[in-house]
């Protein structure tokens, strides 16, 4: 089903065009709401004494001093909570094999990270309780931790879960075809790969924080919550705080930044949800910066060895990888930490036609902290592999990279079909966006310029990849697994009596502009000016039941909601108008805020309309009973995701003296397929392709070999800056999905999935005349230089 | 990442901070710009229980030419110093050096004094004073002392205060013999360096002062010699091995070895005319 021309055509001013958003000027005023902006009356603050070790036995915890100390309310340990809350288990059915253990708020007996949360001291400020947490005297004995993944297997390792009897998380394989006759066939180039992705974390710039306040009178929770997934948290607070679900309220107003961060159980809030209902009274907790850096979850931190096989024609005939990656000692619940390994399975080498095709995952613990679903979750990885060979192979077989692609990817014309792992594939574009891309770059000529530099002595390189973004999950990603995560989401539009739109949905605002394109959609389908549309998401108590923001679905699922819920509206009102005005309503229209007829000319204002519905319902027939509220649901069927895809380039010079790398331009055109608006689609590419840059050339979690978290400031911990930061050249191709009236597919994720290999491919350009290349990500100036040394 | 509490104290003068500072003894710490302290403090990494705030003295501030030497006052913020011309015109490595300086929010508030007191080994104005060949004037309790920046820097935030305040830096002004160069290597602008150097030639004698490579801003006489020689570059860098050079995160010794001789190399390069 494709939309009717007329939502998206003349009537709508709003979808698709770059409108500037609402909450703008409120933000940058310094008007934003956020968790630390909550100051409640008798509330109190939460700090928290962290395993200092990696992996310790808890002897015992002496708190006298702490309790006795200035300002402070209560000290819980890990058995003291225990009693009040469930213990939860990072694991779920359609990932099968997937092992962890029980998992508290704060550690019981044994500690299995350095950060983990030991003791939770609560004082009436939060420096006082910081205070009193140095007199928490807990008596550690340190066990050998398990840090490193290549060796967390091995028989000596230190077995983090003795109950479990190894550290292995979860394995998974996938073959299709016959990869190893493929790669015999004679005539076929085999590249082979060791790649190495470091840990990074997403460092939103607000840093996650609740303040749970309980009232006993109702049995009642709200939390305040800096999160994605308000309704996902009600559950966790019911089930484990053993509340009913409808006496949990979670507010998120304004959150700084998630990127997945902030869609987990940690136990820190957890633990201050418990404080709360022990003490009938607020408490908050914000984590610092130091905090963040060995709590909030981390990503990627894959070891890789792969292979490639290509015709010398340049076709390709497989691809086969081993990936190793470390998780930390639990899965993350709810959502576990197994997806980021299936993620990769599934989507390495999905842009290419390919027959045959081998993969192994293998996830284990180790004594670090958690990892689990960042931005991109997976596709950093994916693609880097199957970009980052295919580029090595073109090299091998001395064919253009782009030519290679041209003759691998999956043709624009090719769909409905499906990749070599299985996933069902539609509406894709990679032809089209690659051709887009070259010509926007204009590659003969950067390519003919790069020549000309090295001749100088200046080392430049172009890198590519043609990648796929899974988007719009439907309920195959989590719910079928026992997740309680919603993958449908609501939308709620009513008529005020001024003739104003309120609407509210279950999808959340972190930053990204949510509430503008909520708004464009509604006032688009429904006919009223922007500004007269109020927006309200991220509260359990006022918006309907929905999944959130993650994945990339917020715009493709809830935009639809919106667009179905204003829509339906608009049908109410035009049958009431009909009676009103004594005509069909299929003469009627509804735009700039008046019905009219259809070529425009105001037959009745909207606020004349809901005035008479609401004021002076007298004037009605009887039989007339309109609601002038419309609320809408909407799930992706037919597909376990959408995808979407993208091409995307970036232009590098090596210092290759210092190993420095610069990114001097960066292109990525896009397919999203509706675009509702072309500011906020732009800026989550650019944003995406910053942290993408980001974990390419800078982010890195560094651990000593005993577990300690080595880099846990913003001083030594790397983000990128602007100041580093390329100009970045977006366009897009539209190829509006089928599944869905709107047509948007995500857009979040795209950069953060694709850069890195575009970057990894650029340095090892810009290294080839030196015979040199380097697969380690971060590539650090010592790791160039190093790659520099053991050139052949 | 609270401060632990501490107390505030607001001298007027000098006299008043140094009696402070004597009554106090270990437990008080001077306040500059707070730009390296209120980290350290909210770390809880420094717990001073009283800080001095230098704020007030005007004995620590102002810029005076006193002959062939600049007086700068310990307190002159780094933005201050970018801004007037007699510096501009007199320090002419610092127009070269201090945009290197983190980022403008800090160089509004950390001072040349509170650099050169915390004596970080990767910061910038310690390597530049030693290249400068400038003199520290320390205040204490029994008087005035003028110390060389060869003779201050003891090591990783180590000093040769005792007790003292430092009252203002003493530079020589620019003659026209000297030419000046300035390199360092940073991933991100505004970052400690993996390696920098600052140089002074006078005629042909060289002070070269590697900042970032060791445990405290460094010159290698033997080095300074070769330049002065006119030894070729490889053999200028052979005595970059006399330097006892880091291992961190970012880089390890060979790395940052072969990093300062980069920045040595392209300072020599972009030296001032
Ligand atoms: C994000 C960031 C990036 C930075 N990047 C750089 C950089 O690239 N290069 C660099 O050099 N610095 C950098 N800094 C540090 C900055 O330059 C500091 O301001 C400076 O090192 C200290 O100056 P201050 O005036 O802030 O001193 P404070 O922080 O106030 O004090 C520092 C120390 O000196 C003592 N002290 C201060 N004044 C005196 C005095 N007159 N006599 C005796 N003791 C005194 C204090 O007790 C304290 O121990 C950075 C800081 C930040 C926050």
């Amino acid at each position: 089903m494709t939309g009717p021309a007329h939502i998206f055509d003349k009537p709508n001013r709003y979808i698709g065009k770059p409108e500037p958003r609402a909450d703008a000027a409120r933000l940058l005023q310094g008007r934003g709401s956020y968790v630390d902006d909550q100051k409640l009356p008798r509330m109190v603050h939460a700090a928290f004494v962290r395993s200092p070790h990696a992996h310790a036995k808890i002897l015992s915890i002496d708190t006298e001093d702490a309790r006795a100390a200035k300002g402070v309310i209560a000290v819980y340990s890990g058995e003291d909570l225990a009693a009040h809350v469930t213990p939860y288990v990072g694991t779920l059915t359609h990932l099968a094999g997937l092992r962890s253990m029980p998992q508290h708020p704060l550690a019981m007996e044994v500690a299995r990270w350095q950060g983990e949360p030991v003791v939770m001291v609560v004082a009436t400020s939060r420096a006082l309780a910081e205070d009193a947490c140095e007199l928490v005297y807990v008596d550690f004995d340190e066990l050998p931790a398990a840090v490193d993944s290549e060796t967390a297997l091995d028989l000596e390792a230190p077995v983090i879960h003795p109950e479990l009897g190894n550290n292995l998380a979860w394995e998974r394989d996938m073959v299709a075809g016959d990869i190893d006759a493929a790669f015999a066939t004679p005539g076929v180039h085999v590249v082979e790969r060791e790649f190495r992705f470091g840990r990074h974390t997403g460092v939103t710039l607000e840093s996650r924080g609740t303040v749970c306040d309980y009232d006993p009178s109702e049995n009642q929770l709200t939390v305040y919550y800096s999160g994605q997934a308000p309704h996902m948290m009600q559950v966790i607070f019911s089930k484990h705080l053993d509340l009913p679900e409808e006496n949990i309220r979670v507010i998120s107003n304004d959150v700084g930044g998630s990127f997945g961060i902030k869609i987990h159980t940690y136990g820190d809030e957890i633990a201050t949800a418990a404080a709360a209902k022990l003490l009938k009274r607020p408490v908050k907790f914000i984590a610092d910066r130091f905090e963040s850096f060995v709590t909030d979850i981390h990503a990627r931190d894959h070891i890789v060895k792969a292979k490639m096989g290509v015709t010398e024609a340049g076709t390709i005939v497989g691809i086969d990888f081993d990936d190793l990656t470390g998780i930390g000692p639990f899965s993350m619940y709810p959502r576990t930490s197994a997806i980021e390994c299936n993620q990769v399975l599934n989507l390495t080498g999905a842009p290419y036609v390919m027959e045959n095709y081998r993969a192994k995952g293998r996830v284990v613990f180790q004594n670090k902290t958690l990892m689990c679903q960042y931005r991109a979750v997976g596709h950093p990885i994916a693609m880097a592999i199957a970009d980052g060979l295919l580029e090595d192979a073109a090299r091998k077989i001395g064919m253009d990279p782009v030519a290679l692609r041209e003759i691998n990817l999956m043709a624009d014309d090719s769909y409905p079909r499906s990749s070599a792992t299985g996933m069902k594939l539609d509406d894709l574009s990679h032809k089209r966006a690659l051709r887009k891309l070259t010509e926007l770059m204009d590659y003969d000529a950067l390519r003919d310029e790069r020549t000309e530099a090295r001749k100088n002595g200046i080392y430049r390189g172009i890198g590519f990849v043609s990648m796929v973004e899974v988007t719009n999950p439907s309920p195959m990603f989590y719910g079928i697994g026992g997740a309680p995560i919603a993958s449908q989401d609501g939308a709620t539009v009513r008529l005020d009596a001024g003739g104003a739109l309120h609407v509210s949905s279950s999808i959340t605002e972190q930053g990204q502009g949510t509430n503008a394109i909520l708004a464009q959609i509604a006032a688009g389908v429904f006919g009223v000016d922007l500004n007269r549309v109020k927006v309200t998401t991220g509260d359990t108590a006022t918006t309907p039941y929905g999944g959130g923001t993650w994945a990339s679905r917020g715009a493709g699922i809830g935009g639809e909601a919106m667009l179905q819920a204003a829509q339906a509206l608009k049908d109410q009102v035009l049958e009431v108008a009909g009676v009103m005005l004594q005509t069909g309503v299929e003469t009627l229209d509804i735009q700039g805020g008046a019905v009219t007829d259809l070529n425009g000319t105001i037959r009745l204002p909207l606020a004349d309309l809901a005035r008479t519905v609401y004021y002076r319902g007298n004037e009605l027939p009887n039989d007339l009973n309109p609601e002038l509220v419309a609320t809408r649901h909407y799930r992706v069927t037919d597909f376990p995701f959408v995808f979407t895809n993208g091409a995307m380039a970036a232009h590098v010079e090596v210092d290759i003296e210092t190993g420095f790398v610069k990114v001097l331009h960066f292109w990525a055109v896009e397919d999203c397929g509706r675009v509702i608006n072309p500011l906020l689609v732009d800026e989550q590419i650019r944003g995406g392709v910053v942290q993408g840059i980001g974990g390419a050339l800078y982010e890195e979690c560094h651990y000593s070999p005993d577990g300690q978290f080595l880099n846990a400031t913003m001083a030594d911990y790397m983000v990128p800056m602007a100041s580093e930061m390329p100009d970045i050249t977006i366009a897009h191709i539209e190829t509006p999905t089928k599944t869905s009236v709107l047509g948007a597919k995500g857009a979040g994720e795209a950069g953060t999935g694709g850069a890195p290999a575009a970057i990894l491919n650029a340095v090892n350009d810009a290294l080839s005349p030196m015979g040199a290349s380097i697969w380690q990500m971060p590539m650090t100036p010592e790791r160039i230089l190093t790659a520099l040394d053991q050139a052949d | 990442m609270k401060a632990p509490d501490f107390d505030y104290l607001l001298p007027a003068s000098l006299d008043a901070a140094l009696a402070m500072l004597a009554e106090h003894g270990g437990e008080a710490m001077p306040l500059a710009g707070g730009q390296s302290l209120m980290p350290m403090m909210n770390f809880r990494v420094a717990a001073p229980e009283v800080l001095i705030d230098l704020a007030n003295l005007s004995e620590l501030r102002g810029i005076s030419i006193e002959g062939d030497t600049i007086r700068i006052g310990a307190m002159t913020r780094y933005a201050e110093l970018m801004a007037d011309a007699d510096v501009q015109k007199h320090i002419p490595i610092f127009g070269l050096a201090l945009p290197h300086i983190a980022h403008d929010a800090i160089r509004n508030r950390g001072t040349i004094g509170g650099s050169i007191a915390l004596a970080d080994p990767a910061a910038e104005m310690p390597a530049l004073l030693r290249a400068l060949n400038a003199i520290v004037e320390a205040e204490g309790p029994d008087g005035t002392r003028m110390i060389n920046a060869d003779d201050f820097f003891l090591g990783m935030f180590e000093t040769a205060l005792d007790g003292e305040l430092i009252k203002a830096l003493h530079i020589p002004v620019a003659t026209s013999e000297q030419r000046f160069g300035f390199h360092e290597l940073t991933q991100r602008h505004g970052d400690y360096a993996l390696a920098g150097v600052a140089v002074v030639q006078t005629s042909n004698t060289y002070r070269a002062a590697f900042f970032g490579v060791a445990d405290r801003a460094t010159r290698v006489p033997d080095l300074e010699q070769a330049l002065e020689q006119q030894d070729d570059m490889a053999s200028v860098l052979e005595h970059l091995g006399n330097i006892d050079f880091t291992d961190d995160l970012k880089a390890n010794h060979t790395t940052r070895q072969r990093l300062a001789g980069v920045a040595l190399k392209r300072a020599l390069k972009g030296m001032t005319v």
